[in-house]
């Protein structure tokens, strides 16, 4: 076979890899976010204890212990439960977690070889359609838990996850059909592809569709009813655990509840990308002009700017860490304990990167990587940096909206959760429908 | 009976719940962001590298003064173990051969996993002979045994440790406690 004939096949392997390693690595990240930033919320330190060779990492040493503890755990299984549904539960809560991001868009395109090569996992065109479908398949994995586990709590925990998806589908459903609608299309590649051209200069973020106003009602609707389909706070009936024990995954434990646990972090990241995608310009950098054509038009310069802007953040951070050597608790350690390495470690790290950021602008100004890599390589190379950084920080953002949200709004009643549903937003969502329609016969006949 | 709660009726805009959302989470993102700027505003005490300072008259381990000659001032008058309502207190009396109008304790226990730190026997004492002002509170110990406090552990109980409380009411005399009588170890 030619490098032709695998050129393809190895693509879509490398892309396959990349979503499920994107998705995988921000799940540790969360949890870590998870316990801090509820920690900061609440005035506690939060996890800080654990520490490899002296270095805390601020408590990401705990993400790594638990995965550890979760592997090493006894995997019980109850005698009562239908084994078959109650083993594969986990596993497709997972997988349908993860397929959900192969139609995201996380750049325009990478030329190899003279392939131009699409940046995200698969093609198609129904993009927006196979998002919602996926989406209502997550629920199966609760619901084949819940069922599953035989017990009153679980099964509970299913129904609620069910009803609850039931109701805040229509609600998620209308509001993406706002988009198709200025969008005209399902295809996520060219929802972005609209809000990067608009009636600002490509690019600006005034052109996203969170910044039109059926754009926004859709947007806070969406939104509202994706917490209900990732089960967040404050609509975490399936395992309200004041109510319910854990709900659905009470049975579970070691890496099989170690799969719902991720399962849950893996659709917030979903949902975040989606509506990352759908209303905050996907992987538009939100700057005026900067767009795909620009980056790869002065990609030396972009290198030159963004190496050179990210050096004295990362030098005010390596003196900050320097500075906490003088906090209380370090004063009150023995003066033999290896933790005094952490302020050191941590400002050389960040003086490290602030030296790798300066080669990268010194390089970018000297125009190495275009004449090193070729004007088209190292232009697509640029352009996918900036566009992953910006969707990256967006899809962060958006998750850590999530964890936000969960500690500071107190969860539903049913009852309630029913009411907004039903009665406030799907009323609010059909009559958005109708307001987008008005809204583009209006720009069309104003532009026109 | 549960009493009757007056419920608020909620406003139009409180019950469409958008906004009141907005404030809670302006609320929590500014404790976020102050906790990030200024690590040392927690209120935790990061235990076993920090430790709280604990009150002057808080009540810890108990510990036997001794008389400048070294003696224990306790003259085994069994006050302590019959006020103790923990039953506790185990003393074994034995004569003085200096000087035999004294009695001494031979044996002084206190099983600590048995006290519950009331104090009784330190207000019953006639002779100040037992305090609880050490300010210990890591009393624990890998054995039932090793929990009973003897003698000789309750006397060298403060040898290079912490401040005692004494010290504190020595420097500062109006912090102590009415009636307060100093112990008659020489200042260092
Ligand atoms: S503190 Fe109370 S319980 Fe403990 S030994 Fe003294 S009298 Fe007994
Ligand atoms: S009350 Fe005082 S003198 Fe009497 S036995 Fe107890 S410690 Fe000794």
């Amino acid at each position: 076979m030619s490098m032709e004939e695998v050129l393809p096949v190895l693509v879509v392997l490398a892309k396959c890899v990349f979503a499920v390693a994107f998705v995988m690595q921000i799940v540790p990240l969360l949890i870590w976010a998870e316990r801090k930033g509820s920690a900061y919320i609440q005035d506690r330190p939060g996890p800080n204890r654990a520490h490899i060779l002296g270095i805390r990492a601020g408590g990401h040493v705990h993400s790594l212990t638990d995965v550890v503890k979760l592997i090493m755990k006894e995997d019980i299984v109850p005698g009562h439960v239908n084994w078959f549904y109650w083993f594969i539960a986990p596993v497709v809560a997972m997988t349908i977690a993860l397929s959900t991001f192969v139609v995201v868009p996380f750049g325009d395109y990478l030329t190899i070889m003279g392939h131009k090569i699409d940046l995200r996992v698969s093609e198609i065109d129904g993009g927006l359609l196979y998002v919602l479908a996926m989406t209502s398949l997550g629920v199966y994995g609760i619901m084949l838990a819940g069922w599953a586990s035989n017990n009153k709590f679980s099964l509970l925990g299913g129904l609620r996850s069910s009803a609850q998806m039931v109701s805040y589908e229509l609600a998620m459903g209308l509001s993406a059909a706002v988009i198709f609608l200025m969008a005209g299309s399902v295809s996520l590649r060219d929802i972005v592809d609209a809000q990067i051209v608009g009636w600002a200069p490509n690019g600006t973020f005034l052109n996203w569709n969170v910044f039109s106003v059926p754009g926004a009602i859709a947007f806070v609707l969406f939104w509202t009813a994706a917490f209900a389909e990732t089960n967040r706070t404050p609509f975490d009936l399936p395992e309200g655990e004041a109510e319910l024990v854990a709900g659905y995954h009470t049975e579970y434990s070691s890496l099989r509840f170690a799969l719902f646990f991720m399962a849950e972090y893996a659709n917030m990241i979903v949902a975040a990308a989606v509506t990352t995608t759908l209303f905050f310009g996907g992987f538009s950098t939100g700057l005026p002009f900067v767009d795909g054509a620009f980056l790869r038009e002065h990609a030396d310069l972009v290198l030159a700017v963004i190496g050179l802007g990210a050096v004295p953040p990362l030098l005010a951070f390596s003196a900050i860490a320097w500075k906490r050597r003088n906090r209380d608790f370090y004063k009150a350690l023995s003066a033999d304990d290896i933790r005094h390495r952490e302020p050191r470690f941590f400002a050389a790290l960040w003086g490290g990167l602030a030296v790798v950021h300066l080669g990268l602008g010194v390089a970018g100004l000297a125009g190495i990587p275009t004449s090193v890599l070729g004007v088209e390589l190292g232009g697509d190379l640029v352009a996918l940096a900036v566009h992953m950084t910006a969707f990256s920080l967006k899809v962060l953002f958006g998750c850590w909206f999530f964890i936000w949200v969960r500690w500071t709004i107190v969860r539903f009643r049913y009852d309630q959760l029913m009411n907004l549903g039903w009665k406030r937003m799907l009323p609010l969502a059909l009559a958005n429908l109708f307001l987008a329609a008005l809204w583009i016969i209006v720009k069309e006949t104003m532009l026109a | 009976m549960a009493l009757p709660v007056p419920s608020r009726k909620m406003t139009t805009i409180e019950s469409a719940y958008l906004l009141e959302v907005v404030k809670g989470l302006v609320l929590t993102i500014s404790h976020v962001i102050k906790n990030i700027f200024d690590p040392d505003h927690f209120r935790t005490i990061e235990y076993p590298d920090m430790k709280k300072p604990m009150a002057v008259r808080y009540r810890g381990a108990h510990r036997l003064l001794t008389r400048p000659d070294g003696k224990v001032k306790c003259v085994a008058c069994m006050c302590c173990p019959t006020v103790c309502p923990a039953k506790c207190i185990t003393i074994i009396a034995g004569e003085d051969p200096d000087d035999p109008a004294e009695k001494f304790p031979v044996e002084f226990d206190i099983d600590m996993l048995r006290c519950i730190y009331c104090g009784f026997c330190v207000e019953a004492c006639p002779k100040d002979a037992i305090r609880m002002d050490t300010r210990i509170y890591e009393i624990n110990a890998y054995t039932r045994q090793d929990m009973v406090h003897n003698k000789s552990y309750m006397v060298n109980l403060m040898e290079g440790k912490k401040p005692e409380a004494e010290d504190v009411y020595r420097a500062n005399p109006s912090t102590a406690p009415a009636g307060y009588t100093f112990d008659e170890k020489p200042i260092p």
